[in-house]
């Protein structure tokens, strides 16, 4: 509870923050819909050549794109900025302020920064999904509702506890921003179902780094193309990934040495 | 006595083949999204084939893996980060070391982009050749074919070289210009043909491509290797690359003009 009225707050913040730059909400607008509209592209110039692409028709596809641009919106409102703040402060040292704080030092650093015209990514990729679901036809029962709202909340603490422990590891290696440029080459081939992908590749996106949990596994759980395991999977891997960012979390925080060492 | 130009450029070649070895880490973090891409897209196409039982267009799955293959490295070697680069020089006041130099900045951008190909070669090689060797591509070019895919890369290089920084000029006038580089860069994804080949798009962004720059900064050398053109369709080539390399050219020195007239140094 006391994350949550932390998040409100730090949203607040970044909500006024924000507002004083109009012109980004502009500059947020023609990148989602570029993303958006280079995604629908893509999914387009495939279909034009085939009905289905390992399995998955063209409006599944369309949902996927819609978690994918979703899950991005996610990482890319609170998350992503906060660790590269992160980052920034353990380099510079000014993660001194944050630790005198009298809140827990992991959810004040997890919150600490809030780009609130990613929302817009957040809005679309919803509206993009109901749309493929009503195309489909089919009526999504309950199961598969409740699966996805699981696996997309399971998703979402694999790919925070992932940052977490790539930010984590700047306590050590002091030069590390270039490591999230991994995240987002990465984060780019889950436009597709990974099950498209040659066995190496799915280990890579499913292990290295999960984006695999994040966007086709939701996906899967909404169109019911998801086996029982994967779900069950998911929920565990996320409380063990959980736990373990927070560990490791803590023996980084240890080697931090602060601002006038 | 003054030095020739030539000792100049080996002079900052080194200079910043030396600058790029220190970032030796970010220069192979910087190419997994260069590598992960055209397999990507060389994965589902891969796909696309198999579901049509072997074949999409004219392409069979050995021939999409030789497409992905070559557009990974021809891509690679014209490819340009300067746009990005700009706005930061504009806004931090950078530009003041750059103005003061006797020598037209594009000079020192691209010895720093070869000296980024040359040092990021030994990596992209090992890892194309290993790609290779995973995904068996066909590639059986005539003699004339290859001989005439270097000028077209090196041809392809200016003409994207040119366009990007003349777009990056852009920085100068508008303050945020990442809006901008994603519009442009979705549009040579699709257009260069590193999305798809063209030949699988509809054929009005064919002829979008064919009359756009895009098509000759990537595309063209890439289907050149595979044996794709005829000896006439490969001259037209050439002959565009040298058109667009000439309008990119006076577009990049008009755009300079302005923009460095403009510029009134930030933090001096």
């Amino acid at each position: 509870m006391n994350a949550l009225r932390l998040l409100l707050l730090f949203f607040r913040l970044g909500a006024m923050n924000e507002v004083q730059y109009r012109a980004n909400f502009w500059i947020q607008l023609v990148r989602t819909a570029m993303n958006l509209g280079f995604s629908l592209f893509a999914v387009f110039i495939v279909y034009e050549q085939t009905t289905h692409l390992n399995g998955w028709t063209m409006p599944e596809l369309v949902v996927l794109m819609g978690v994918w641009t979703l899950m991005g919106g996610l990482v890319g409102v609170v998350v992503q900025p906060s660790m590269e703040k992160l980052i920034e402060d353990v380099r510079e040292g000014t993660l001194d302020f944050c630790l005198t704080k009298p809140e827990d030092a992991q959810i004040l650093v997890s919150l600490s920064q809030v780009k609130v015209w990613r929302l817009l990514d957040v809005l679309v990729g919803p509206i993009v999904i109901a749309l493929a679901l009503a195309h489909m036809g089919k009526a999504t029962g309950w199961q598969e509702s409740i699966a996805f709202a699981v696996t997309l909340l399971s998703g979402s603490i694999i790919l925070y506890s992932f940052w977490l422990m790539l930010s984590t590891v700047s306590f050590w290696f002091i030069r590390i921003d270039n490591i999230l440029m991994i995240f987002h080459s990465m984060y780019d081939a889950a436009r597709w179902p990974i099950s498209i992908y040659p066995g190496w590749m799915q280990a890579m996106l499913t292990f290295l780094v999960p984006v695999a949990f994040a966007v086709t596994v939701p996906a899967g759980a909404l169109v019911g193309r998801l086996p029982l395991h994967w779900l069950v999977g998911t929920i565990v891997l996320a409380a063990l990934l959980l736990a373990l960012s927070r560990w490791f979390w803590k023996v980084g925080l240890r080697h931090y040495s602060g601002a006038s060492a | 006595m003054s030095r020739g130009f030539g000792d100049i450029y080996l002079t900052l070649f080194g200079l910043e083949l030396s600058v790029m070895f220190q970032y030796r880490a970010a220069v192979v973090i910087w190419l997994l999204g260069l590598v992960l891409q055209p397999v990507v897209y060389m994965v589902v196409w891969l796909r696309v084939a198999e579901a049509k039982g072997g074949k999409v267009g004219d392409f069979d799955a050995g021939s999409i893996v030789a497409y992905f293959l070559v557009m990974m490295l021809v891509n690679h070697a014209t490819f340009t980060w300067h746009m990005f680069e700009m706005g930061w020089r504009v806004r931090s006041g950078f530009y003041n070391a750059i103005l003061v130099q006797p020598l037209h900045p594009w000079h020192r951008d691209v010895l720093a982009n070869v000296a980024y190909k040359v040092l990021a070669l030994g990596v992209i090689l090992p890892v194309a050749a290993l790609l290779a060797w995973y995904f068996e591509p066909t590639l059986q070019p005539p003699l004339w074919a290859v001989a005439a895919f270097v000028p077209a890369v090196i041809l392809a290089f200016f003409t994207r070289f040119l366009f990007e920084w003349a777009l990056g000029l852009l920085a100068f006038w508008i303050t945020d210009t990442s809006g901008l580089n994603n519009l442009y860069m979705a549009f040579i994804l699709i257009f260069s043909g590193r999305l798809a080949p063209l030949d699988l798009l509809p054929p009005i962004l064919q002829t979008i491509a064919a009359w756009s720059p895009f098509e000759w900064m990537v595309a063209f050398p890439v289907e050149l290797l595979l044996g794709r053109l005829t000896p006439e369709q490969t001259m037209h080539g050439l002959a565009m690359q040298v058109l667009w390399i000439a309008i990119g050219f006076a577009v990049m020195q008009l755009t300079w003009v302005r923009a460095s007239s403009r510029y009134s140094a930030v933090g001096a």
